[in-house]
C-alpha cells in the first residue's frame, strides 16, 4: 500500500459542486504537482460534510484543518503554507474552529457537537467512488456475516428489536415490513429503494447516495437475503446526476468484487441491482405510484391493500424502503440492535437526518438523535437566524407537513410529537422562517406545489387542492371573508379523509397547521386587509418616510414613474401608479421606503 | 407550468431517427422500458414532439395516447424545445423563503419569456424547477451548467446580459 503523509478531502456533494469545488480540486492537484508533492499528499473527492453554507469545504488530515468557502485562488496558499511548510492558514479556516491560542476540532463546533452521525457516518470521510475505502470502514462485513453465519429470521429480528422505523416520512416499523415481505409468496421478489426525494428542500437521500452509496447497496443485498429476493431496483430522481453516477460506479465495483451478482461470498445467494430514473413527479414518492412508474407507466397511486409486500413491482412481492432507512441497516448489524435502541425516545429510536435550510446561519445537512429539540437544531447546530431576526416557525415534512411555531420550539422531535402539533416528520426537510415570512403565503406556496403535483386520479385531491389554492389566493389578494376561513378548514378535513393516497391525505397539513398556529395572520389578511410580514403584494402600500434625503435614486429606478419629488426634498409615491415591484426599496440607501 | 404542444416545426434529422430506432431496439423487450426509451429519446432530440412519440408508439406496439399519457405526466419530459441557454430557477422551499419568486419575476420580465416557455429567437428558455439541492446557495438559478447562487433580484439583469452576447 502506498504511504502518504497527508490527505486533502474536498467535498464533492451537490452543494459544494455548485459552488465550484471541482475547480478547487483541479487546482489542488495542479499545485501539488508543481511543488512535487503529488506522491506524498493525496487529494480525495468525498461526499457531503453537511455544512453546505460554507462550501466549498476542504479538510486537511492528519491535522483535521477545516477550510471553508475555499476558492481556486486560495489553493496556492494552502499548498505552499500548510502542506509545504506546515503552517495552517488560519484566516481561511472555518471561523468557529479558530480560537485565540489554538485551533479546535471541527467536532467541537456548535454545528457538529450535538450531531450523531449514523446514516451519514461515512459521508465526508471516504471517497464514495472507491469501494476499498468503504471496506476499510467495515463495509460489506455485515453482508458477509449475514450470508455466512446468520439466518434471515435472525436478521429480521435484529432489525425489529433495534426499533428502526421508516425514514421516508410515515415511520412504519422497518422490521415488520421486512417480515411481511419475507412471508409473502411469489415466483420472484423485489427489493426496491425509494430515492425519489421530491420534498422541496430535502436533500439527505441524495447526500447519502453521493457520499456513501455502498451502504445502501449492502443493505439492499441484506434485505434481499432476508426476504428471498434476487432483484433490486433503485428508483432515483433524474435531477440527481452526481448521485446516479456514483451509484453506477458503486454497483460496477460491487459486482467486480463479488458483493453483487451471482454466488455472493461463495454462497448460493444471487442479487443484482438496477437503477431506474424518475422523471420529475412528486407523487412517485408514494409507494404504489413509484411501483407504477418503475413499470414504465404514469406514476399514479392505487388503493391499498394489496400492499407492495404482497403485490408490488410487476405484481410480485416487493420490499420498499427509503435511502436513509437502508443506510442505517449495516450500522445496526455491525453494532447490534442494542446500540440503536439506546438512542432516541420511547417511540422513535436512532437518529434522523434533516436538511436544514431557509433563514438560518448554517444551512446544511444535520443528523441528530431522535428527541432533540427544535431549539437545539435552530440555535446551537443551525447557529441561529441571520440578521438579528426573530424565529417565527420551522416547517417540517414539506408539502405534507406543517409549520411549528415558536411556542413549540422546545418540542423534542419524533414521529408522534410532530404529528400531535399538526406537522409530520416527513422525509426530513426542515425550513426555518423568520418574521419576514408570511404564513398564508407559505401555505399558498405548498398548495401551489400540490396542485401542480396532484396526479389527478382521485377527485378530492385533484379538485379539492385547487379549490384550497383559490381560497388562499383570494385571501392573499385581500378579497377573503371570514367565512372563507371556515370553508377552508372544512375543505381540508374532506380532502384529508377522502383522498386516495398520502399526497392528497396530507396536502391540507400546511394550511391546517398555519391556521391553527397563526390564525391571527389569516385574520389580518381577511379583516384588516394587511399582510403583517409585508409579502402579499396586493395588501401592501409603499411609503416614503420623512428621513428621505431626496437623492432621487428611487425616481430613476422606478419603472412606472410613480415617484416624484425634488432633489434634497422628501419624495412621494403615487399609490395609483405603483406596481409594487420593490425596485425602489432595493435602491434606497437610507431605508426610507417602507411597505405596510 | 405551460407544457402545451409546440408551435415550432419539427426539425428532426435522419441521424437522430436512426439513433432513436437503435435505442428502441435495445430496450424494447425489457420489462417496463417505456420511460427509459423516452428519457433517451429526449436526450437525442432535446424534447419529445408528437413525431417522436409516434415513432415510439408504433415500434413499441402502444397507442399514441398511451405514450402521450406518460410524457405529459412527468414534468421532466418536455413537449417544447429548450432554448440555447436553459435558465432554471430553483423554487424549492429554502429558495422560496429567500425570495426565489422575485428572482423568477425579474427573469421573466427581462427576457419577456414566461416559465416553461422559450424566447422566439430560441436563445433562452425559462423553467421554474423543483429543489436542485443547492440550498446552501439559496436563492439559486442555473443557466446551462453554470450555477449562480446567493442571488438578489437586482443582480439578475446583469447575469442574463452576460449570456445575451
Amino acid at each position: 500500500m502506498e504511504f502518504v503523509r497527508s490527505h486533502i478531502l474536498v467535498c464533492a456533494g451537490t452543494g459544494c459542486t455548485a459552488s465550484k469545488s471541482h475547480e478547487v480540486f483541479d487546482e489542488l492537484v495542479k499545485q501539488l504537482e508543481s511543488n512535487g508533492l503529488d506522491k506524498e499528499v493525496k487529494v480525495i473527492k468525498t461526499g457531503c460534510f453537511g455544512l453546505c453554507e460554507l462550501g466549498p469545504v476542504v479538510v486537511v488530515y492528519p491535522e483535521g484543518s477545516f477550510y471553508s468557502r475555499v476558492t481556486p485562488d486560495n489553493v496556492k496558499r494552502i499548498v505552499e503554507e500548510h502542506i509545504l511548510k506546515g503552517r495552517i492558514v488560519r484566516d481561511l479556516l472555518y471561523h468557529e474552529t479558530v480560537k485565540k491560542d489554538n485551533i479546535s476540532s471541527i467536532n467541537e463546533t456548535g454545528f457538529y457537537k450535538k450531531q450523531l452521525r449514523i446514516a451519514l457516518r461515512n459521508c465526508g470521510i471516504i471517497n464514495p467512488e472507491n469501494i476499498d475505502e468503504y471496506i476499510a470502514y467495515d463495509g460489506y462485513a455485515a453482508l458477509a456475516r449475514a450470508l455466512t453465519e446468520q439466518k434471515p429470521e435472525e436478521i429480521i429480528e435484529i432489525v425489529q428489536k433495534s426499533g428502526l422505523r421508516g425514514r421516508g416520512g410515515a415511520g412504519f416499523p422497518t422490521g415488520r415490513k421486512w417480515e411481511f415481505a419475507a412471508k409473502a409468496q411469489g415466483e420472484e421478489k423485489y427489493v426496491a429503494c425509494n430515492a425519489d426525494e421530491g420534498d422541496p428542500g430535502a436533500f439527505m437521500d441524495r447526500s447519502i447516495l453521493e457520499g456513501d452509496p455502498h451502504s445502501v447497496l449492502e443493505a439492499m443485498a441484506i434485505a434481499g437475503y432476508c426476504i428471498g429476493a434476487e432483484n433490486g431496483v433503485i428508483y432515483i430522481r433524474a435531477e440527481y446526476p452526481i448521485a446516479v453516477h456514483r451509484l453506477e460506479v458503486a454497483i460496477g465495483q460491487a459486482k467486480e468484487y463479488g458483493f453483487l451478482g451471482k454466488g455472493i461470498f461463495g454462497t448460493d445467494f444471487n442479487f443484482d441491482i438496477e437503477i431506474r430514473l424518475g422523471a420529475g413527479a412528486f407523487v412517485c414518492g408514494e409507494e404504489t405510484a413509484l411501483i407504477s412508474s418503475v413499470e414504465g407507466r404514469r406514476g399514479e397511486p392505487r388503493p391499498r391493500p394489496p400492499f407492495p409486500a404482497v403485490k408490488g413491482i410487476f405484481g410480485m412481492p416487493t420490499l420498499l424502503n427509503n435511502v436513509e432507512t437502508y443506510a442505517n441497516i449495516p450500522w445496526i448489524l455491525q453494532n447490534g440492535w442494542e446500540a440503536m435502541a439506546k438512542i432516541g425516545t420511547e417511540g422513535a429510536k436512532g437518529t434522523k437526518v434533516f436538511a436544514l435550510g431557509g433563514k438560518i446561519t448554517n444551512t446544511g445537512l444535520v443528523e441528530v438523535p431522535m428527541g432533540t429539540t427544535i431549539r437545539d437544531i435552530v440555535e446551537v447546530i443551525g447557529g441561529g437566524i441571520p440578521g438579528g431576526k426573530k424565529f417565527k416557525a420551522a416547517q417540517t415534512g414539506g408539502p405534507s407537513g406543517g409549520c411549528i411555531p415558536a411556542s413549540h420550539i422546545d418540542t423534542p422531535i419524533d414521529y408522534e410529537t410532530l404529528t400531535s402539533i399538526g406537522s409530520m416528520m416527513g422525509s426530513g426537510g426542515l425550513i426555518i422562517m423568520d418574521e419576514d415570512n408570511c404564513m398564508v403565503d407559505i401555505a399558498k406556496y405548498f398548495l401551489d406545489f400540490t396542485v401542480e403535483e396532484s396526479c389527478g386520479k382521485c377527485v378530492p385531491c385533484r379538485i379539492g387542492t385547487r379549490r384550497m389554492y383559490q381560497l388562499l389566493e383570494k385571501i392573499t389578494e385581500g378579497n377573503g371573508t371570514m367565512e372563507d376561513l371556515d370553508t377552508l378548514e372544512e375543505l381540508c378535513e374532506h380532502i384529508k379523509q377522502n383522498s386516495l393516497c398520502a399526497l392528497g391525505g396530507s396536502a391540507p397539513n400546511p394550511v391546517l397547521s398555519t391556521i391553527k398556529h397563526f390564525r391571527e395572520e389569516y385574520v389580518a389578511h381577511v379583516r384588516d386587509k394587511k399582510c403583517p410580514s409585508g409579502i402579499c403584494k396586493n395588501l401592501l402600500t409603499y411609503k416614503i418616510l420623512d428621513n428621505c434625503k431626496g437623492c432621487t435614486a428611487c425616481t430613476r429606478v422606478c419603472p412606472v414613474n410613480a415617484i416624484t419629488g425634488k432633489v434634497k426634498e422628501v419624495h412621494v409615491i403615487d399609490p395609483a401608479k405603483c406596481i409594487k415591484c420593490n425596485a425602489c426599496v432595493e435602491k434606497c440607501k437610507f431605508n426610507s421606503i417602507i411597505k405596510e | 407550468m405551460p407544457n402545451q404542444k409546440t408551435k415550432i416545426p419539427f426539425k428532426g434529422t435522419p441521424e437522430q431517427e436512426k439513433k432513436l430506432r437503435e435505442v428502441i431496439e435495445k430496450h424494447k423487450d425489457g420489462k417496463g422500458s417505456t420511460m427509459i426509451i423516452l428519457q433517451e429519446a429526449q436526450g437525442i432530440y432535446g424534447y419529445l414532439p408528437e413525431e417522436v412519440q409516434l415513432i415510439i408508439a408504433e415500434s413499441m406496439d402502444m397507442s399514441l395516447s398511451e405514450v402521450y399519457g406518460v410524457v405529459s405526466f412527468y414534468s421532466q419530459f418536455s413537449l417544447n424545445p429548450k432554448g440555447e441557454h436553459v435558465v432554471a430557477v430553483c423554487m424549492g422551499t429554502a429558495c422560496y423563503v429567500k425570495g426565489a419568486g422575485d428572482i423568477l419575476e425579474r427573469i421573466e420580465k427581462k427576457l419577456n419569456c414566461k416559465a416553461g416557455e422559450v424566447t422566439p429567437d430560441g436563445k433562452f428558455s425559462v423553467d421554474a424547477v423543483r429543489c436542485i439541492g443547492a440550498c446552501g446557495l439559496a436563492p439559486v438559478i442555473t443557466i446551462g451548467d453554470n450555477v449562480h447562487g446567493r442571488l438578489e433580484a437586482d443582480q439578475v439583469d446583469g447575469i442574463l446580459e452576460q449570456y445575451m452576447k
